[in-house]
C-alpha cells in the first residue's frame, strides 16, 4: 500500500498487530529513576505535598541560540538552533521556550515548543502560526539569534521491558516522537505510530516515523492523506498489540486516547499542551488536575511536573473546574 | 568598547548598591516580586539567589489552596492578566521545605503572607517569626476579608490598619511592609494607615484589576472572569503611586514594583522614592531579569553620576532647577 507520502510499508492492521505481537525486545531499556515519594512531615497532620518540583532530570540553561536552519514542513516550519547546553542533556518529550519579539517586544511571555530533534549541538522545534508571538518566530531566518531556555519538563518514561510502543499524535504533536521512536527502536522495542491531522499539510514527521516504526497509520479528517477520520478510529485496532501508548496532541484527542487505552488495559503517557507564561514553574498558570497515588487530585504545573503525565492520573473531565476532591479547594470555597 | 563606556562600567562596579528593608541592610536593591518567583527554587538555575536583595516569596496562607480553575492567564500588550487565586501548599510546607531551602542557599527571604481574616495574618506572622532565612515580612492585604462581605483589606484604611497592627503585635522586631493595591481612590491614605499601625515600609503596587474577552468564545478569557494586570503596561501607574507615597511620607521606605523590566525602569522607581524594587512579570519572559536589572541599575546610576544608590532615592522630588 502506498500513499501521497511514498510510504510503502504495510498498513494492513491485522498484519500490523501480528507483527507487533511477534516483536520481542532484544535489550532492556534504561529505567529512569523513580520520583521520590514526598517525605511525611508530621504523622499527626495530613501529609502536605510540596508544589515545588523535585527535578530528576537535567537542569535548564538560558542561552542565545542562533538559528542554523529553517525548513518548511507542510503548514509548519521546523527551526534548528545551535544550543549545545540544551542538546547535551535533552530527553524525548522535553521542551524549550523562546522569548519573542526582541528587546522592545510588547509580548512578555515565552512560547513553549516540544523538541522535534536533537543532533549534535543542535536542537529542532516545530512552529505553527497561532498569534503574533509564533508569527514573529516564523519570520526568523538562519543567523537570527533567539533567547532559548531548555531542556524543560518531564520526558517520556521508558516503556516496560520488551513492550511494544504505540505513538499517537495529532498534528505537530508528532514532533517529540521522532526522538522517542529512535530511542525505543535502538533499545529493541517494537514501535507503531498513528499520525492524525485535519488535513495532509498538518501532518508532521510522517517520513521520519515511517523509517522508525514497524507500523504507521495516517488519518486526516478531510481525507487528504491516509484514512479519512481521526486517530482514535485506528487506535482500537492497534491497541491490542501495544504495552504502552504515548500520545501528544490537542487535549480532546489526549482524553479520547486515554479512555481507549484504559479500556484496553494499556498504559498511556500523554504530553499535554497547556497555556504557559514562564515554562519554568513560577507562574502557576499551566496547572491541571492530576490524581496523586493516594487518590487526591491536585493542581500541578504541566511545565515542571509535566508536560508528560500518566494519562490515568489526569482529570481531563475536571480541566477548567475545581473538582470536589481537589487538594486545597476547600480553602477556595471558604469565601475567597 | 570605547573608553567612555569602560569608565562607566568601572564606575558601575563601584556604585554602593546597599539599601535597607526597614532597619535590615541588604546588599542590593533588586528583589523578586511576590507570586512571580514561587519560593525561589525554580529560579536557581538562572541567577544567584543569594546575590539578590531578597527573594519575596509567593504569598503563603495557613491552609493549602488549590487556586482557581484554568484558564488563569491572558497575555495583553506589554502585560498579562492573571487569576491564580494564591495557589499554594500552606504554611506547614512552606516552613518545612521552602524557607529552609532558601536559607541553605544563602538567600534572604522576604516572606509574603496573605489571609482572609485579621487573625490569619497574625497567626502566619507568629508561625514565621524568627525562622532562619526570613529577613522581612510583606503583608499582602489585597485579599478579600471574609468577615466583611469580601471587601479587600487594602481598599479600606481601617481594615488595612487592623491587619498591620495585628501583625506588628506578633513580631515587634521584624521589618514589615504593607503591599498596597492601586485600585483605591487615595493610596496615600491607605499607606499612612498602614505606617501608623506599625508597618516599616510600603510595597507598591499590586496588580490592577482587569478583564480580557476571548473573541473566539465571546466570553471572558479567564475562568475567574477578572484578573490582575501586571507588566510594563502598569508601570506609569505604579510610578505615580510610589511618587505620591514618597511625597507624603518621605521617611517611609518604599519597595517599588510594577512592570520593571530594565535597569532604566528601576531607576525611575528609585528617583520617585523607592529605596528598593521588585521584579515580577519580567521574570516570566527572562528568569535572569532580577540579576540583569541589578547590573543595569548600577550602570544607569553610574551614568547619571551617582556613586551611592541611597543618593538617588527620591531625587526626582527636588525643586525644579536643582
Amino acid at each position: 500500500m502506498s500513499n501521497a507520502w511514498g510510504i510503502t510499508k504495510a498498513i494492513d492492521l491485522a498484519e500490523a498487530r501480528a507483527q507487533m505481537t511477534a516483536m520481542t525486545s532484544v535489550a532492556l531499556p534504561p529505567v529512569p529513576p523513580v520520583p521520590p515519594v514526598p517525605p511525611v512531615l508530621d504523622q499527626q497532620r495530613p501529609t502536605p505535598v510540596p508544589t515545588s518540583p523535585v527535578r530528576q532530570w537535567s537542569t535548564p540553561v538560558q542561552i542565545q541560540a542562533p538559528v542554523v536552519a529553517v525548513r518548511t514542513v507542510g503548514a509548519y516550519r521546523e527551526f534548528t538552533l545551535h544550543a549545545p547546553g540544551v542538546s547535551a542533556t535533552a530527553e524525548p518529550g522535553q521542551f524549550v521556550t523562546l522569548g519573542v519579539g526582541g528587546a522592545t517586544s510588547a509580548l512578555l511571555l515565552r512560547r513553549a515548543f516540544a523538541l522535534s530533534g536533537v543532533d549534535g549541538e543542535a536542537v529542532s522545534i516545530v512552529v505553527a502560526a497561532h498569534r503574533a508571538g509564533t508569527r514573529w518566530i516564523l519570520e526568523r531566518r538562519a543567523g537570527d539569534v533567539l533567547d532559548l531556555i531548555g531542556p524543560l519538563g518531564r520526558p517520556f518514561p521508558a516503556p516496560p521491558p520488551g513492550g511494544a510502543a504505540l505513538l499517537v499524535a495529532g498534528g505537530y504533536g508528532a514532533a517529540p516522537f521522532v526522538g522517542l521512536a529512535q530511542r525505543l527502536t535502538a533499545s529493541g522495542h517494537a514501535v507503531a505510530a498513528v499520525l492524525g491531522a485535519a488535513s495532509a499539510d498538518r501532518l508532521f514527521a510522517v517520513r521520519d516515523l515511517a523509517a522508525l516504526t514497524q507500523v504507521l497509520a495516517v488519518t486526516t479528517e478531510d481525507g487528504s492523506a491516509g484514512r479519512t477520520g481521526r486517530v482514535t478510529d485506528v487506535l482500537t485496532e492497534l491497541l491490542p498489540g501495544a504495552s504502552i501508548v504515548y500520545a501528544c496532541g490537542p487535549m480532546p484527542m489526549l482524553q479520547a486516547v486515554a479512555v481507549l487505552a484504559a479500556g484496553s488495559g494499556v498504559a498511556c503517557q500523554v504530553s499535554v499542551e497547556e497555556s504557559m507564561a514562564c515554562g519554568i514553574g513560577v507562574c502557576m498558570t499551566c496547572v491541571l488536575p492530576v490524581r496523586d497515588v493516594d487518590g487526591t487530585s491536585r493542581f500541578v504545573r504541566s511545565c515542571v511536573e509535566g508536560p508528560v503525565f500518566d494519562a490515568s492520573t489526569v482529570g481531563f473531565e475536571d480541566i477548567g473546574r475545581l473538582p470536589v476532591d481537589l487538594h486545597g479547594a476547600a480553602a477556595m470555597r471558604a469565601g475567597r | 568598547m570605547s573608553s567612555v563606556s569602560v569608565t562607566v562600567a568601572q564606575a558601575a562596579q563601584g556604585v554602593d548598591m546597599r539599601t535597607f528593608l526597614g532597619a535590615t541592610q541588604i546588599p542590593g536593591p533588586v528583589l523578586t516580586a511576590s507570586g512571580c518567583a514561587a519560593a525561589g527554587r525554580e529560579l536557581d538555575p538562572f541567577l544567584d539567589l543569594a546575590a539578590l536583595g531578597a527573594v519575596v516569596t509567593k504569598s503563603v496562607q495557613l491552609r493549602a489552596r488549590s487556586g482557581r480553575p484554568t484558564p488563569r492567564m491572558a497575555e495583553t500588550q506589554s502585560g498579562m492578566l492573571n487569576s491564580i487565586g494564591l495557589q499554594g501548599p500552606g504554611i506547614d510546607v512552606f516552613l518545612a521545605e521552602d524557607l529552609p531551602w532558601l536559607a541553605d542557599r544563602g538567600a534572604r527571604a522576604m516572606v509574603s503572607i496573605a489571609g482572609g481574616a485579621i487573625e490569619e495574618y497574625a497567626e502566619l506572622a507568629a508561625r514565621v517569626r524568627g525562622a532562619a532565612g526570613m529577613v522581612a515580612l510583606e503583608v499582602n492585604i489585597s485579599c478579600p476579608n471574609v468577615e466583611s462581605r469580601g471587601e479587600v483589606f487594602a481598599c479600606d484604611p481601617a481594615a488595612a490598619s487592623a491587619v498591620l497592627a495585628a501583625v506588628r503585635a506578633v513580631d515587634p522586631g521584624v521589618p514589615i511592609y504593607a503591599k498596597l493595591s492601586p485600585d483605591v481612590t487615595d493610596i496615600v491614605s491607605i499607606a499612612r494607615a498602614c505606617v501608623e499601625a506599625g508597618a516599616d515600609g510600603i510595597s507598591a503596587i499590586n496588580t490592577l484589576l482587569g478583564l480580557v474577552i476571548d473573541l473566539d468564545t465571546l466570553r471572558p478569557m479567564l475562568a475567574a472572569v477578572t484578573g490582575g494586570l501586571s507588566g510594563p503596561a502598569i508601570r506609569p501607574v505604579a510610578l505615580r503611586c510610589v511618587w505620591q507615597i514618597h511625597a507624603a511620607m518621605p521617611d517611609v521606605p518604599i519597595l517599588g514594583m510594577g512592570g520593571i523590566t530594565t535597569g532604566a525602569d528601576a531607576l525611575q522607581f528609585i528617583l520617585a522614592g523607592a529605596s528598593a524594587v521588585s521584579v515580577g512579570t519580567a521574570i516570566f519572559g527572562d528568569p535572569n531579569a532580577p540579576e540583569r536589572i541589578g547590573h543595569e541599575l548600577a550602570h544607569a546610576l553610574a551614568t547619571k553620576g551617582f556613586s551611592r544608590l541611597s543618593d538617588a532615592v527620591g531625587y526626582a522630588h527636588r525643586e525644579a532647577g536643582n
